[in-house]
C-alpha cells in the first residue's frame, strides 16, 4: 500500500485538503478512527466569516477561503448548500459603533467588503429596535458543513482517493527522522507525505511522531429552533463584542452568539466558547446566556422553541492561529489543523494552499505565520 | 433563600414511578413527583377525568399513599445536572427543584417502523389508539387491523372491540410459543387480587382473527387507510380493508434524563437502547436509579416493582430481598419475551426509494440510501448529520430506531448500541421555549 499523501481525518480539513491534493493530481489515502466528519466538523455551525476576524493572517486565509469557496468550488455549491447571504453585525451603545467602525476600516483596507449600516433594521426587519449602528459584510457565506465534508471527501474520490474509514492511525512509519508513512490498526501505509488533519486531536498525532503541536480543545454550544418561516432571519447577525470573544484568550465563558436562519428553517444560535477541556456536561449556564443574548437581539424568538442544543470541541492554539505547512521536525510530516472557530470557513484555502506547497507550485499566501514549529521558537 | 434539596425526585408518574414515589414516602423519605400528564398512572393507568383504568384497586392503593408526596403534574422535566447538593430538575412552567437523589422512571414510547403507507391518515401507532380509547373512549375508524409484534397488541385489540369497531384482523408477525395464554408472565396483574385480563379469551369471545407469523408490508389507500397487505411465512398475501391500522412494534425507552446524567446504556434483546442498573436500581451514574420501560420493555408489573426496588434501595432498606427476587424473575420473563417478538428482519426490504422514513423533516428512504452509498456514511449518527432524519420536532422518538436499523443494514451490519445513541440523548429533553432557555 502506497500513496503520495496519507491524509489523516476526515473532517472538513481533511476533506478539503484531500480534494484539492487529488485535483493536483497527488494519489491521496484517507484515514479516519471514526466515520464522515466524527470530529467537530459534525459538532459546529457553517458559517464562513470574514467580519469577525481582526486584520492578520488569518483574515488573509479567511479572504483566500471565501475566495476558494466561491470560484474553484464554486461549482459545487449547492451540494452543501453555500448560500452567500452575508453578515450584520451590530452594536448596541455609542463605545460598541465606534470600535465596530474603526474594525470596519481596518478590515477595508486588507480587501474586505463592508458597508456601514446607520439603522440595523433596514437590513433584518426583526431585529430588535434601538441598536447604535451596524456593519454589513456582503462576503459572508455559509456551507452545511457534514456535507461539505461528505461531498468533499466523494469528489476526491473520483478523482482516484481512497477513504478509509475505522482506521485509526497509531503511529508513523520512519526512514531516520523522515517520515514515510502511517501505522494503522489494519495495515501500514507507506506514503510520499502525511498530512495531519486530526483537529482537536492533532496534538496527539502529533505526538505519535515525537513533534509537539499544541492543539487544545475550546468548548462551545449550540442551539437550534423550532423551524421559522422564511425570511426570519436574512443575514448572520451577531453583537460586535463577538470579535473580542473570538481573539480572546481567557479560559472563562464567553458568549456572543451568531444568529441565523438555515436552510431547514431552523434558526442556529452559538457558539459559546469555553475551556474546560473535553468535558461534555451540559452547561445551564451557557444555554441561558445563549438564549438571552438571541433573544434580546431578536424579541420574535422569545416565544420560539429550542428543539436542541448540542456542543462541539474547537480546536485552538495559543496564538489562534492555525497550524500549516511541512514540519521541519519530522520530514515528510504536514499539519493542517488547529483552525479552532473558523474551520469551516478556512478549510477551503487551508486545502488549496497545501496542495499548492506540496506541488511545488506558487503559493497563493505565505503560510510562514502558520508553520508547524513556531510555538517552539517562542518558547 | 434557595429550600431545602428534597431527598428525592421521582420523574414519571406511571407504573414505575408511582411505586417509588409510595415506597420512599413510606420509607419517611422526602419526596417531589413530576410527571408530564394531568393525572398520575402513566402509559398503563392512563385514564380520563374520572374515569377507571385496568387494575384500578393498585392504581388506588398507590395513590393514597402518596399522601406526604410533593406532586408536580403536567410538567415536564427538560434539563437535569447535577451540583453540590445533588440534582437540579428544570421544568417547564415551573420553578427548578433540587433534590439529593434521582429516581427516573420515565417510560417509553410506541416503537415504530416506515413501512409503506404508515404515513397515511388512518395509521397509528398502537399506543397512540389505546390512549385515545382511554382518554376520549373513541377510536378513529370502524374497521381496523391491528398488527406488528408482541403481546401488546392484544390488549389494544381488545380495547378496540369493546368500543365497538370492527377488528378484521391482528397479524403478529412472530410464531406464538404459548405466551398467548398469559402474555404478562405472572407478575401481569399489579396486584395479586386482581385476575389478570384473559386477552385471548377476549379475543375468542369477539371472533378476533389472530393471526401468527403474519407480516404487514404495506397500507394502501387514496388519501387515507383503506386496506393492509399481509403476507404469511409460506408466502402467501392477502389484502384485508380497513380504516383504522394499529401497529405495534414495541417501544423505545426514554433515555434522555439518564444520558443527560450520564448513565451507561446498553443493547436489548429487542433491539432497544435501554439504561444499565445492577440488580437493586442503580444506574452506573452516582446517586441516579432507574426503573420501570427505560431499564427494559417489561410490562406494568415489572415496572412497579422496579420502582419500588428503587426507593427501598435509595432507603437503605433492609427488605428488598424478595422484592429483588421478584424483579430478577419478573426481568427473566420479560427477556423471554423480547426475545419470542423481535422485529421481522427483513422489514427493511420493503421500503420504497420514497417511503417517508422522517415524517418531520420528510426524508425519503431514498435520501438515506444516498447519505450511505454515495457519501459514505457507514453508521447512523453519519446518516442524520447528511440526511437529516431525526433533526425534526420529535428529535427522532418517531424515526431513530428505525434509521439507526436502515443505517446498519445500508452498511451490511445490524444496528449497534452506538447507532442508537445517536437518536437518544436529547437535550433539552422536550423543546422549550427560547425565553424559558434565557431565564433558567
Ligand atoms: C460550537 C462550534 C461552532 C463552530 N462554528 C463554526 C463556524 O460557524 N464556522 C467555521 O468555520 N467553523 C466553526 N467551528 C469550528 C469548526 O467546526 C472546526 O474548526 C472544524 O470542524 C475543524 O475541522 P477539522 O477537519 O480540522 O477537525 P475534525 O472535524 O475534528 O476532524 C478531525 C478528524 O480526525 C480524526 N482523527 C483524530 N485522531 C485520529 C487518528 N489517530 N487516526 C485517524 N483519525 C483521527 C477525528 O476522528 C476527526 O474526524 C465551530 C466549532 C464549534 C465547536
Ligand atoms: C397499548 C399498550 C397496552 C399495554 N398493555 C399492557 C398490559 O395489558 N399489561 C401490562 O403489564 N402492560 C401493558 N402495557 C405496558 C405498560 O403500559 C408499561 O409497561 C408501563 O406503563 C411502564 O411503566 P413506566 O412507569 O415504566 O412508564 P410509563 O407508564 O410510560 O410512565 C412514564 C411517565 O413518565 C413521564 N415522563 C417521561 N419523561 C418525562 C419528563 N422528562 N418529564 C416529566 N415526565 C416525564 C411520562 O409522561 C409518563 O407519564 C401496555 C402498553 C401499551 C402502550
Amino acid at each position: 500500500m502506497s500513496a503520495d499523501l496519507v491524509v489523516v481525518g476526515a473532517g472538513v480539513v481533511g476533506a478539503a485538503c484531500a480534494y484539492f491534493a487529488t485535483s493536483a493530481g497527488l494519489r491521496v489515502t484517507v484515514v479516519e478512527r471514526g466515520g464522515i466528519a466524527a470530529g467537530t466538523s459534525s459538532a459546529g455551525e457553517g458559517n464562513l466569516l470574514v467580519s469577525d476576524k481582526e486584520p492578520g493572517p488569518e483574515l488573509d486565509l479567511a479572504l483566500l477561503s471565501l475566495r476558494a469557496w466561491r470560484e474553484d468550488l464554486g461549482d459545487h455549491g449547492g451540494l452543501w448548500e453555500y448560500e452567500q447571504k452575508g453578515g450584520l453585525v451590530v452594536a448596541s451603545s455609542p463605545e460598541g459603533a465606534a470600535a465596530l467602525r474603526s474594525l470596519a476600516a481596518a478590515q477595508r483596507a486588507c480587501g474586505v467588503e463592508v458597508a456601514e449600516v446607520a439603522d440595523p433594521v433596514d437590513y433584518e426587519p426583526n431585529l430588535a429596535p434601538g441598536l447604535a449602528a451596524g456593519a454589513h459584510y456582503p462576503q459572508d457565506a455559509q456551507v452545511q458543513p457534514m456535507l461539505a465534508a461528505a461531498h468533499l471527501l466523494r469528489l476526491a474520490r473520483e478523482r482516484g482517493a481512497e477513504i478509509r474509514l475505522r482506521t485509526e492511525v497509531t503511529g508513523f512509519l520512519r526512514d531516520g527522522d523522515q517520515v514515510t508513512g502511517v501505522r494503522t490498526a489494519h495495515a501500514d501505509i507507506s506514503a510520499g507525505a502525511v498530512l495531519n488533519a486530526a483537529g482537536t486531536w492533532a496534538g496527539e498525532v502529533a505526538a505519535l511522531a515525537e513533534v509537539t503541536v499544541p492543539v487544545l480543545p475550546r468548548r462551545g454550544f449550540v442551539l437550534v429552533t423550532q423551524p421559522m418561516p422564511v425570511g426570519t432571519i436574512r443575514h448572520k447577525v451577531y453583537a460586535a463584542e463577538y470579535v473580542g470573544n473570538v481573539a480572546s484568550g481567557d479560559a472563562e465563558l464567553q458568549t456572543s452568539p451568531v444568529v441565523e436562519g438555515t436552510r431547514s428553517g431552523t434558526i442556529l444560535i452559538g457558539a459559546t466558547r469555553e475551556r474546560v477541556g473535553f468535558d461534555r456536561t451540559v452547561s445551564p449556564e451557557a444555554l441561558r446566556r445563549l438564549a438571552g443574548q438571541a433573544a434580546a437581539l431578536f424579541p420574535v424568538l422569545r416565544s420560539v422553541r429550542v428543539m436542541r442544543s448540542y456542543l462541539g470541541f474547537r480546536p485552538y492554539c495559543p496564538d489562534h492561529l492555525p497550524v500549516i505547512g511541512p514540519d521541519p521536525r519530522a520530514p515528510g510530516l504536514w499539519h493542517a489543523c488547529g483552525h479552532e472557530g473558523a474551520g469551516v470557513g478556512l478549510s477551503a484555502g487551508t486545502g488549496l494552499l497545501l496542495a499548492q506547497a506540496l506541488t511545488g507550485a506558487p503559493a497563493a499566501l505565505d503560510l510562514a505565520p502558520f508553520a508547524p514549529a513556531r510555538f517552539e521558537a517562542a518558547a | 433563600m434557595t429550600p431545602e434539596p428534597h431527598d428525592v425526585a421521582v420523574v414519571g408518574a406511571g407504573p414505575a414511578g408511582l411505586g417509588a414515589a409510595a415506597e420512599a414516602a413510606g420509607a419517611g423519605l422526602d419526596v417531589v413527583l413530576i410527571d408530564a400528564g394531568q393525572r398520575p398512572g402513566g402509559q398503563y393507568w392512563r385514564h380520563a377525568e374520572g374515569g377507571r383504568g385496568q387494575h384500578w384497586k393498585a392504581y388506588e392503593g398507590l395513590s393514597r399513599r402518596l399522601g406526604q408526596v410533593r406532586r408536580i403534574p403536567g410538567t415536564q422535566v427538560w434539563l437535569i445536572t447535577r451540583d453540590q447538593e445533588g440534582f437540579t430538575l428544570r421544568l417547564t412552567g415551573h420553578d427548578p427543584v433540587t433534590a439529593r437523589a434521582v429516581i427516573l422512571c420515565p417510560g417509553g414510547y410506541d416503537r415504530q417502523l416506515p413501512i409503506p403507507g404508515w404515513d397515511l391518515p388512518g395509521v397509528m401507532a398502537a399506543g397512540g389508539v389505546q390512549a385515545l380509547l382511554k382518554e376520549h373512549g373513541t377510536a378513529p375508524g370502524r374497521r381496523a387491523v391491528v398488527a406488528g409484534t408482541g403481546p401488546f397488541l392484544l390488549p389494544v385489540a381488545v380495547a378496540l372491540a369493546r368500543a365497538g369497531v370492527a377488528v378484521a384482523a391482528v397479524a403478529e408477525a412472530n410464531p406464538v410459543t404459548g405466551w398467548l395464554r398469559d402474555p404478562f408472565g405472572a407478575l401481569a396483574a399489579p396486584s395479586k387480587s386482581v385476575e389478570a385480563v384473559r386477552y385471548a379469551a377476549a379475543m375468542t369471545a369477539r371472533r378476533v382473527l389472530y393471526r401468527t407469523r403474519t407480516v404487514i408490508t404495506e397500507i394502501v389507500g387514496d388519501g387515507r387507510a383503506e386496506a393492509v397487505r399481509l403476507r404469511r411465512a409460506d408466502g402467501t398475501q392477502e389484502e384485508i380493508a380497513a380504516d383504522l391500522v394499529a401497529l405495534g412494534w414495541g417501544f423505545t425507552p426514554s433515555l434522555e434524563l439518564p444520558i443527560m446524567l450520564g448513565a451507561e446504556t446498553r443493547l436489548d434483546e429487542d433491539g432497544s437502547l435501554v439504561a444499565v442498573v445492577d440488580g437493586s436500581q442503580r444506574s452506573t451514574a452516582d446517586g441516579v436509579y432507574i426503573a420501570g420501560e427505560a431499564t427494559g420493555v417489561g410490562g406494568a408489573a415489572l415496572a412497579l416493582a422496579e420502582g419500588r426496588l428503587a426507593a427501598l434501595t435509595l432507603a437503605g432498606s433492609g427488605k428488598t430481598a424478595r422484592l429483588r427476587r421478584a424483579v430478577r424473575r419478573g426481568r427473566r420473563f420479560a427477556a423471554a419475551m423480547r426475545r419470542a417478538c423481535p422485529v421481522p428482519a427483513e422489514w427493511t426490504a420493503w421500503l420504497t426509494e420514497s417511503t417517508v422514513v422522517c415524517r418531520c423533516e420528510e426524508v425519503p428512504y431514498g435520501e438515506l440510501r444516498r447519505a450511505c452509498h454515495d457519501l459514505g456514511a457507514d453508521d447512523a449518527r453519519a446518516v442524520k448529520m447528511l440526511a437529516r432524519p431525526g433533526m425534526g420536532w420529535c428529535q427522532g422518538r418517531m424515526c431513530g430506531f428505525a434509521t439507526a436499523a436502515i443505517a446498519a443494514r445500508l452498511n451490511g451490519r445490524v444496528a449497534t448500541a452506538d447507532d442508537l445513541r445517536a437518536f437518544a440523548a436529547r437535550v433539552p429533553a422536550f423543546p422549550v421555549a427560547l425565553e424559558d432557555l434565557a431565564e433558567n
